[in-house]
């Protein structure tokens, strides 16, 4: 696949290249969702839009947290906020693989020179309620993609299923830019007016955030924001389908959603601070994917979610 | 008579599913085509990361006709149910045959169904096979219904006869059958055309696949040991990692690269378990030093640099896994020589099972069981004490988080490093054993008290909780703990009344007989019958399982004597006799038998040996002297039977018939002394 002749010179290029690809294969790119999540599953696009019969095509980068992966910007390839490249299409197309390699080709990886194997990996997502079937990509035995055909999410079967591709936007970079700490990584153009690394612009915020996380984040407050959530994510969805103010039948299903995303952050940011048991841990888990099971129940009542006004009626 | 060639294309196939699914492929097919009155010579199966393939040579061309004969309604029947039966048959009345039956004339019908293609019968099984195929775990994919393993994208059936081959054609949820595959997804994209199975596998060939997993297994293998032995080194034999690359690649191609200096300090076996797990690489050690020093890798194709890119891929992939792991081992050796006590106390918030505490609260109850249990197995009480204090102290390190199957064994370098014994380190790695029945059973004494008391806590806990294995579901483990505890007793001659352990709880019984069940299952294994050791069961002292099992060997030998077998029968028959006097007259005949009233030789004979054996038998039983008691018991044989031969039981004295009856009693209670003989059978 000659299209891409150059090799990228930083991370930013990656991204815009993969941007590029995915537009150009006609998926919508969207933007990141403007709240803290663990990982781009959680953006409403592919949750929620994998959920009922309307296709879809997206793709987006999703800024991630795992609150326990801090290490205080020291670790050459942890970090407790990096980036997911996400792209969720719904029927999943029979040349997904193909499209996948394409996209790898595009960020300057030579399929004759490298080694890429689909290696068995079930995801499965407790949280959400949420499992697929599928592959971690390993290209010179390095894991540079989740590939997951969605079967189940918030405990609906997936008809049609959506393919899901996941990329580790620091490591896959890291890798192609062939550097070793992740602070190193140029993260714009190396010969721009004003050059940057990766370091330059997450260093501090990583040292910052690992203190936070780990030692000074109020777990009182933390835990009566989880449950401040889960009785908001409840309550907007017990509300009257029809809204007595415009009339319109209006069901809050994204609302709900965002009260689910955040109890699930609240949640991991607790358990980094290690006030949560083993056996608290399994309730946690199942309080948050009650929460993403209504919501996906909410969803599919919805237009977006495939239910027709005939369906209604 | 054609071949059949039959190839499932698809998505790739989790490794480990491969060959099972290649084999129940070969099974579903072959059984539904036999089924339907087909034949053939032979049939194989192969599997690749894309594809299953089978092929079935000298297949019938067509199944023979086959005739039934049905009964129909009698002549004088109702027109309706002649009606009938020429409906289902689908014949006219004078097609049937009218028969003389008992009942009256009948009509038969003959009917006969032809033969079928093969075609049209693999047109069926095929689809019908990959419909309903058993996969541990299938999918959808797309918009369709039909599951499979992973998104399946053709399939290729033909029937190859020497004029030619022709494509059995069906359709599966859209995938219409062809005469066309792929090769290598990379070094050959493109379909080609097949007319057989050899052009089918010379073909792939060409295109860069090995249809065979073995042949792929056997030129990994090949390579790998040649290029190792190059370098004055050997490949660490994995059979299972062999299998599962295998299953990985289309176009082996085997690399080595060399682990880096920095390295080389980590533990083997932390070497081996970090490549394998994380990147299914070889480990190549150096056989004199046996150090790990090399790994090999298996990439699934050819690159015009000679896979130099990828070697060194695969090689920073790896030194950034072995810099974590050498981050955990640095980390956890501090801890360890600092103070291993950072991490039991670590062990206080870690839950065992929600109503059985912490892990170190488990620790502090196997640490005093440990203490008690020193005297019994010969060793001292505070090292086993505090051998079991840090035996899981490892569960806490980086590593074991990291790689939960290190478990213990990391734990005996982090003990040797904070300065214990090797016999107290010795026993963080082997308290776990034996974890199945074939492991080797720990002999060393501290190691035995604390794999003693590890597997009993275990036990009593979950015993005293109410979670107990009930049919296929033993979540804890429980069956392997108790075999476990069984084979240390028995492996170590060890004398150890189980109840002393228990302290009479109220499941102390319970679980008494869970042990003897489990003791039953293994003696079974070593050729003792179970009403061997249902009689030794029934005496006292069956907590002590070393004891039992002595027992049960010594009736076990004894009874395979023309001795042992006749006194059991003699046994019998005086048991017998006593039990049906008892039942008839009312009265239990248990004392006062006196050798005044004897009357014949025999009998006077049979009362002299009684007191001899009983004389010898006591002493013998008393220093569980089994072969002892058994052999002078056996000295009762020649009496008994010659008393069961002249004397009369029943005698027509009462005196005499009672006294005769009270002497039969004293011998089944001088038999009984050894083993509850009436459990024996035959």
């Amino acid at each position: 696949m000659a299209e891409t002749t150059t090799q990228p010179r930083s991370f930013q290029e990656i991204i815009l290249r993969l941007q590029a690809y995915w537009a150009a294969k006609g998926c919508a790119i969207m933007q990141p969702y403007d709240m803290e999540v663990g990982a781009g599953t959680f953006h409403p696009a592919t949750t929620l839009r994998s959920l009922g019969t309307n296709p879809w095509a997206a793709a987006y980068v999703q800024p991630s947290r795992r609150p326990t992966d801090g290490r205080y910007g020291e670790n050459p390839n942890r970090l407790q906020h990096y980036y997911q490249y996400q792209v969720l299409i719904k029927p999943s197309p029979p040349d997904l693989q193909a499209l996948y390699l394409g996209s790898l080709a595009a960020i300057g990886i030579d399929m004759d020179l490298h080694d890429i194997r689909f290696v068995e990996d079930d995801w499965e997502s407790p949280t959400l309620g949420a499992w697929g079937l599928g592959w971690e990509v390993w290209c010179d035995g390095m894991e540079v993609s989740q590939f997951t055909y969605f079967q189940q999410v918030g405990g609906h079967d997936c008809k049609p299923v959506s393919g899901e591709l996941t990329y580790g936007l620091e490591r896959l970079a890291m890798y192609v830019l062939g550097v070793d700490h992740v602070m190193d990584m140029p993260f714009n153009d190396p010969s721009a007016p004003i050059p940057l690394t990766y370091g330059d612009v997450f260093r501090q915020t990583e040292e910052e955030y690992s203190r936070f996380n780990f030692d000074t984040a109020d777990t009182a407050i933390l835990l009566k924001h989880f449950e401040d959530a889960e009785a908001e994510c409840e309550a907007i969805l017990s509300a009257e389908h029809d809204d007595p103010k415009t009339g319109k039948r209006i069901i809050m299903a994204h609302p709900a959603y965002d009260q689910c995303i955040k109890a699930s952050h609240l949640f991991n940011l607790l358990d980094a601070r290690g006030v949560i048991s083993v056996t608290e841990r399994q309730a946690y888990i199942g309080r948050v994917r009650s929460l993403s099971k209504k919501c996906a129940d909410a969803f599919v009542m919805t237009e977006a979610g495939g239910h027709s006004a005939e369906d209604a009626a | 008579m054609p071949d059949l060639l039959l190839e499932i294309f698809s998505e790739e196939i989790p490794a480990r599913m491969q060959t099972r699914a290649a084999n129940d492929l070969k099974k579903l097919v072959t059984d539904g085509l036999v089924e339907a009155g087909l034949t053939y010579k032979s049939a194989g199966a192969f599997s690749t990361p894309r594809r299953l393939c089978l092929t079935i040579e000298d297949l019938t061309s067509e199944s023979p006709d086959v005739t039934e004969e049905r009964k129909g309604p009698r002549a004088d029947a109702p027109e309706k149910a002649l009606e009938g039966f020429l409906r289902a048959t689908g014949l006219t009345k004078d097609q049937l045959e009218l028969r003389d039956e008992k009942k009256g004339q009948t009509y038969f019908a003959r009917i006969t169904k032809p033969g079928r293609a093969a075609t049209d019968i693999l047109a069926e099984v095929i689809p019908a096979t990959i419909r309903n195929f058993p996969w541990p775990k299938s999918m959808r994919w797309g918009a369709g219904s039909l599951r499979w393993v992973r998104p399946l994208h053709s399939v290729l059936c033909i029937l190859t006869a020497e004029d030619g081959a022709e494509t059995v054609p069906f359709d599966i949820d859209g995938i219409v059958s062809g005469n066309t595959t792929e090769g290598h997804r990379f070094m050959a994209p493109g379909r080609f055309e097949v007319s057989s199975f050899d052009d089918y596998v010379a073909k792939l060939k060409s295109a860069k696949v090995v249809l065979s997993a073995e042949e792929r297994a056997e030129a990994i293998w090949h390579d790998a040991t040649n290029m190792a032995f190059a370098a004055g080194l050997e490949v660490v034999e994995d059979k299972g990692l062999l299998a599962e690359v295998a299953g990985l690649v289309e176009w082996p191609v085997v690399l080595m690269g060399e682990i880096g200096a920095d390295f080389l300090g980590l533990p083997p076996e932390v070497l081996q378990t970090s490549m394998r797990e994380h990147q299914k690489f070889f480990s190549v050690k150096n056989a004199k030093t046996g150090l790990i020093e090399r790994f090999i890798t298996v990439a699934n194709r050819e690159t015009v640099d000679h896979g130099a890119t990828i070697l060194a891929g695969n090689n920073k992939v790896l030194s950034a896994r072995l810099s974590d792991a050498k981050f955990f081992w640095e980390n956890d050796l501090r801890i360890a020589k600092a103070d291993v006590s950072e991490w039991t106390q670590r062990l206080e918030n870690v839950t065992f099972h929600n109503k059985l505490g912490t892990q170190a609260a488990r620790i502090d109850r196997i640490a005093a069981l440990a203490r008690e249990l020193a005297p019994i197995v010969g060793a001292d009480a505070d090292d086993a004490e505090t051998a079991a204090r840090i035996a899981k102290a490892d569960l806490s390190s980086e590593m074991v988080y990291e790689f939960p199957e290190l478990q213990g064994l990391m734990g005996r370098y982090y003990a040797e490093a904070a300065g214990y014994s090797s016999e107290i380190a010795a026993a963080a790695e082997d308290h776990y054993s034996p974890l199945g029945p074939s492991d080797d059973v720990p002999t060393a004494p501290i190691s035995v008290a604390v794999a003693l008391a590890d597997k009993l806590d275990t036990l009593t806990g979950f015993w005293a909780i109410d979670e107990k294995p009930t049919g296929s579901k033993d979540p804890f483990a429980l069956r392997r703990a108790a075999l476990g505890v069984i084979r240390l007793l028995l492996g170590n001659a060890l004398t150890l009344p189980l109840q002393t352990v228990f302290k009479d709880a109220d499941w102390s019984d319970d679980l008494l007989s869970f042990f003897h069940d489990r003791l039953k299952v293994y003696l079974r294994d070593q050729d003792i019958p179970h009403d061997v050791i249902d009689a030794c069961l029934a005496m006292p002292g069956n907590d002590d399982l070393a004891l039992l099992v002595k027992r049960a060997e010594a009736l076990s030998a004894f009874l395979a004597t023309e001795d042992g077998e006749n006194l059991v029968q003699g046994y019998k028959r005086a048991a017998n006799i006593l039990t049906q006097a008892e039942a008839k007259d009312g009265v239990e005949y248990r004392y006062g038998a006196d050798v005044k009233y004897a009357e014949t030789d025999e009998e006077k004979t049979l009362f002299a040996a009684l007191e001899t054996a009983s004389a010898a038998v006591q002493p013998a039983l008393e220093a569980d002297d089994f072969p002892t008691a058994m052999s002078a018991m056996a000295g009762l044989r020649a009496p008994i039977d010659a008393f069961f031969e002249a004397v009369k039981v029943n005698a027509d004295s009462e005196i005499m018939r009672r006294n005769r009856l009270n002497l039969l009693h004293d011998i089944t209670a001088a038999c009984g002394k050894i083993a509850d003989l009436s459990r024996l059978e035959g």
